[in-house]
Formats: C-alpha cells, structure tokens, sequence
C-alpha cells in the first residue's frame, strides 16, 4: 500500500481511558501525575464501574481535571456505567452539569441529562449503526467511542456514515469489557456479601483472574464488571486505523508498565518505530497476553493477526 | 397485572394462549431478535396464524426485534419492522436507538415497547426512549433491587414490565458480550448467547466436558446431569477456588414477589423461554396464571402454593430457582 504513504493522513491523537480498577488514592494520583507529562492527548477521568469505590471524592477528580488542563490535556470526564441508585443518578448530575469540562456518557442515562450539550459517548453505549449515531449526533454526541465487540468491517461502514463533524474513538489497548451486573463477582469470590464488600477489589489493580478448569486464563473479574484476561492491542493494526479516519485510539489503564505502553503507541504514531516490533515489546508488559478477534469479526479472545501491511 | 409468555413456535404460542397468557411474544426467524436458534420462531405466514389464533382468544401478541443492527444490515431490520406493522401487532419490543428511530418516525402509530436488551436500569434513561420514541413500556434488565425496581417505577414516564420466572441473566442484558467473546456471537450481534453451533460435548476417562469456542465450561463427572453450557453458569477456578464463580445453573422465579410487584406498580409479568419447549411454556402459563388470579381474590393472603413451586421447580434449570437480583443479598 504505497499509495497510503503519499497520501497526507491525519495522526489519531492518543487518549487514557479511566481507570477501571480501584486503585489506592496514592496510586491514582502518581499516575496522573506522570500522565501530566507523557504524551498523550487526552485523559478521561472519574469511576466508572462501582459507586461504593471512594478512595478520590468529586473535588479530588476535578482538582485532577484541572492540573491536567494545565498541562495541555484535553480531559474529559467519565460516568458510570450501570446506573442503578438514586445517590448515583445525583453523582452523575453534578458530573453533567460541571460547566468546565466535557463528559463521557457512559450510560443513555447520561445522555438524557447532557441532552442539549457537547459529549461523548462512550464504549458500553451501544452505538451499532449510523442510525443511532445520528440521533445520538442531535443530542450532542461530538464523539463516539465503537463498541469493543464490533470490528474493522463495521468501523468501515460507520466511518462512511458518520454525520458530519463527529470524531470516532476506539479502543486500542486494555482488557475487553465483557459485561456489567449487579452482582459484584469480585465480592463474591472473597465470599462477601455486596454490601459489606469491604473493599475487596482494591487487592486486585488489574482484577482477579478466572480460570477454566483447564487452566485457561480466561476472564478477570473487576467488582461488577466482567473483563477479558487477555489484553487488546490494536497497534500492529495502526496503518488500517489510518486509513479508516480514526481520531482517537484509547490506552485503558493497567496497574503497571503504562509509561512504556504510551511510549511504544507515541513512537508509532510518529513514526519512530514499527508497529509490529512494538506489539512484540508490548506483549511482554500484559498481564496474560494479547488478544484482537473482534477486530477481525471473530471471537474477541481470538489472536489473529500481528499486523496489516503498511 | 398482564402475564406476559414466551412463544418459540406455533405450538409455545398456544400453548400459552390457552393456559391463560394475556399476551405472547415472538420473533421472526432471523437474527432480528434474541432467539435466533435454529428450528425457532415464526415465518411471516406462521406469524399471522399465531396472531389470529391469539387474537380469537383476546390474547395480545408482541413481537420482538431486540438485536442490534449494523449498517450493512439496518435494512433487514427496517423490513421486520415494517411486516410486523403490516400484520398489525399490538406492540413491538426493540432494543437498538435505530430501529426505535425508524420504527416510530415510519409507524408512528405503532406501539414500542423498549426491550431489556436496550438496557434501561434507570428512569434517566427511560426518559429519553419515551421522549425520543414515544416507548409505551421497558422491560427492565435482572439486574435491580425490589426496592430499586419500585423506585424506578415511581419516577417512570412509560409503564414497566419485569421478568418473573425463567433462565436468569446474571449480566445487565444487552451489555454482556461474554459469548462473542468465546464465539464470536453474541445476543447483540447474532442474537444467541453460547451459541450451540459453537458447544462441542467431548467424552474424556473421567466424564464428560462441555466447551464453549474451545473454552471448558464444565467438567462432569461421570452419571452427573449434564447442563448446557452457557458460559455464565460454568464452573471456574478464581484464587484456588474452584465454583460456580458468576452464577449458578438456577432460574428465577419472583413468584413470591407478585405482591410487592403489584403494590410497585409493575404492570406486566415476563415469562423467559422462547426456546423451551410448548409444555414448559403450557406449564409455566398455566402456573403462573393461577397464581395471578389467586392473589386478585386474595392480595394480602397470597403465597405460592407448594404445588406450584415443585411444578416451576420441575421445569427450571438446575432444578433450582433463585429471587435473583430482586432479593439483595444474591448481589
């Protein structure tokens, strides 16, 4: 494809999606402290898996949001998920109605109190069609975040459909969101009530791993949700990325090694090292290995390919 | 309180019709809806014998179109929509923001009721698929509270229907992707969960093992009942420990709520198993009929007869049911 290398393409900017693991306060503050520095684009901030994770109260994301801010991030802030109690709709207000900065809408929830204004919308929304994005576009979605089960086909379509205006995020490198319950299975393998959970999944910043009875690393519970144990990476997968238009490509957190991953994504985003190599160095760094099946509309735990040609 | 029953076939649908359902729901034989098994649902001609036989009784007949279409898809959906308008249904049950968008600006005359694979746990969300789509009713997913549920019903603008007895989803419906990500399809896409073209049932020294996309889902030992192996029900190893690690093979049965989901407000009652057999779907109806009418005579005397409970327990899966989320301390 040497026609692609002639073309001007526009770069996807990076962005750090919020941390879905409850980390102690110490840690989520040194990390966005080091994140104030690295480079990357954007930074979405807040909970977005269990309101009963306290260790950073409102005042303290949005101090975070601003000393970002100042260090040239775009920052965005995030909603949760599953919303279920009247306190959290009330959280959610007060996040939508910031005045300050953008929010990811997690939830149609959020989207019906942002109505009106610019947001996101991100990955567990079900965006499936252009149809829905459209509407979406009339609320005042300016971004989309593709669900992480649907594949290069579909972003194709979708990228073709757009409305106008509207920037398309994906999810390139993390453990898959599977699943939201109101079982909080985390809890449960600790043998402990919901309710006096004890904080329990703070021992597990990058979730507690569930095996098949043939030792397959297949899951990685993380309190409500469910996750893939293995890792998408969707770098070897940059030069197609490219050339579908994507805006954005979204690292979500890991408890260890991040500085690194961003590096590895920066490096090949300018150009300074190839993707394929990369993904090989970034391996190494995950907690079980990588997977990117949905990427080829196959199953999501599927490794299919290390890279399009570039 | 409606009674609200599952019809996988023409056989289900009168088996419901005739054990007392006061509406039934079905899909067309596609992967439109969330039941896309093969042998299932209804061809177009099928569908209008069932309507009429429903109709003849004052049976209500709802069809459910609950998946998510993607682009290159969207017009197929755009056609069910329009043949189940043409046959005149009394509601549609859809779940995607499109279809929704398209059904209520093409049919406005149409009612829409929001599937629980569209997701809505909260009267937020619910306000803006009545102010978008007109939604009439949402079902809502298994994953709230009794009080959670009264809640919502308090602050809803469309009505709200629950599920009260079959297989239990343990995930908030229409966010799990657990199966494509074993299989590659997943109720959003394909319209199964675990699908059965992706099982395989391999014998071994010990037993038997169940796979789902080459994952072990269950080890059985030898003269051990053998389930189907949908991925949530498996049994895993977390920490050492090796359990029922996201659910149990249990089903819910809220029988012993119906007193506390009349007082909520809820105004109808879902009956999960469009892929059960016509005598479960007879049974249940039937079951689930009698206990309704036995609590209109009598509301504050009301409780489940033990008959009915072994009956529902005959027909659930794992033999053993559950309140599920409804009862706080399962979360």
């Amino acid at each position: 494809m040497t026609d692609h290398a002639m073309r001007p393409v526009r770069q996807p900017r990076l962005a750090i999606g919020p941390i879905s693991y409850y980390w102690p306060r110490e840690q989520v503050l040194t990390f966005y402290r080091e994140l104030a520095a690295a480079p990357v684009d954007i930074v979405y901030l807040g909970e977005t898996i269990c309101s009963k994770r306290k260790q950073l109260r409102q005042e303290d994301w949005l101090a975070l949001a601003e000393e970002l801010a100042t260090a040239g991030k775009e920052v965005v802030l995030s909603t949760l998920s599953l919303l279920e109690a009247e306190s959290e709709l009330k959280r959610l207000r007060a996040i939508c109605d910031n005045g300050r900065f953008l929010v990811e809408a997690n939830d149609i929830g959020a989207v019906q109190l942002l109505a009106g204004r610019p947001f996101v919308v991100g990955h567990s929304v079900n965006t499936y069609n252009e149809r829905t994005l459209a509407v979406l576009a009339r609320e005042g979605c300016q971004r989309w975040v593709l669900p992480v089960e649907l594949g290069q086909e579909t972003l194709a379509q979708m990228q073709r459909l757009r409305p106008a205006g509207m920037e398309t995020e994906v999810f390139a490198y993390g453990r898959l969101p599977l699943a939201y319950s109101a079982r909080c299975f985390t809890a449960r393998a600790r043998n402990l009530p919901k309710d006096d959970c004890q904080d329990c999944c703070i021992d597990y910043p990058d979730g507690l791993v569930l095996q098949t009875q043939d030792d397959n690393r297949f899951l990685a519970l993380n309190g409500i949700q469910t996750q893939s144990a293995r890792t998408l990476n969707l770098l070897p997968q940059l030069a197609r990325l490219r050339d579908l238009g994507v805006d954005i490509l979204r690292i979500s957190p890991q408890s260890t090694h991040m500085s690194a991953i961003i590096e590895r994504f920066h490096q090949a985003l300018i150009g300074a090292l190839d993707p394929c190599s990369a993904a090989a160095d970034l391996a190494a760094l995950m907690p079980t290995g990588p997977c990117d099946g949905y990427w080829h509309e196959a199953a999501g735990m599927a490794l299919e390919a290390t890279a399009t040609p570039t | 309180m409606e009674l609200v029953c599952p019809a996988g076939n023409l056989p289900s649908l009168k088996a419901a019709v005739d054990n007392g359902a006061n509406a039934v729901y079905f899909g067309f034989r596609d992967d439109t809806n969330a039941r896309h098994f093969a042998g299932l649902n209804f061809t177009p001609e099928k569908m209008a014998d069932g309507i009429r036989y429903a109709r003849r009784k004052g049976v209500r007949v709802f069809v459910a179109l609950n998946t998510y279409p993607r682009p290159d898809g969207f017009a197929r959906w755009q056609q069910a929509v329009d043949r189940a308008a043409g046959l005149g249904v009394d509601a549609l049950i859809a779940a995607d923001i499109g279809v929704l968008d398209y059904a209520s600006s093409r049919h406005p005359e149409l009612a829409l009721h929001l599937s629980v694979q569209g997701s809505a746990t909260n009267y937020e969300a619910l306000r803006f698929y009545q102010r978008h789509f007109g939604v009439r009713r949402a079902v809502l997913p298994r994953v709230l509270s009794m009080s959670q549920v009264r809640h919502v019903i308090e602050q809803s603008p469309v009505e709200i229907e629950v599920f009260a007895f079959g297989s239990l989803c343990v995930m908030v419906e229409g966010r799990c992707i657990l199966s494509s990500y074993a299989t590659g399809r997943s109720p959003n896409t394909y319209g199964a969960c675990s699908p059965a073209s992706h099982v395989e049932w391999i014998e071994t020294p010990s037993g038997l093992d169940t796979r789902l996309g080459g994952v072990l889902i269950q080890r059985h030992p030898k003269g051990e009942q053998v389930g189907y192996p949908t991925l949530c029900k498996g049994t895993f190893c977390v920490d050492g420990h090796r359990y029922h690690a996201i659910e149990d093979p249990v089903s819910l049965n809220a029988m012993a709520l119906l007193p506390e989901l009349d007082a909520a407000g809820v105004r109808a009652v879902k009956i999960e198993g469009r892929q059960r057999s016509p005598v479960y779907v007879g049974q249940v109806t039937r079951v689930w009929r009698e206990a309704i009418d036995a609590y209109r005579r009598d509301p504050t005397g009301f409780v489940p007869r033990p008959d009915w409970t072994a009956a529902l327990g005959k027909v659930s899966e794992g033999a053993q049911t559950t309140l599920g989320a409804y009862h706080r301390p399962w979360q």
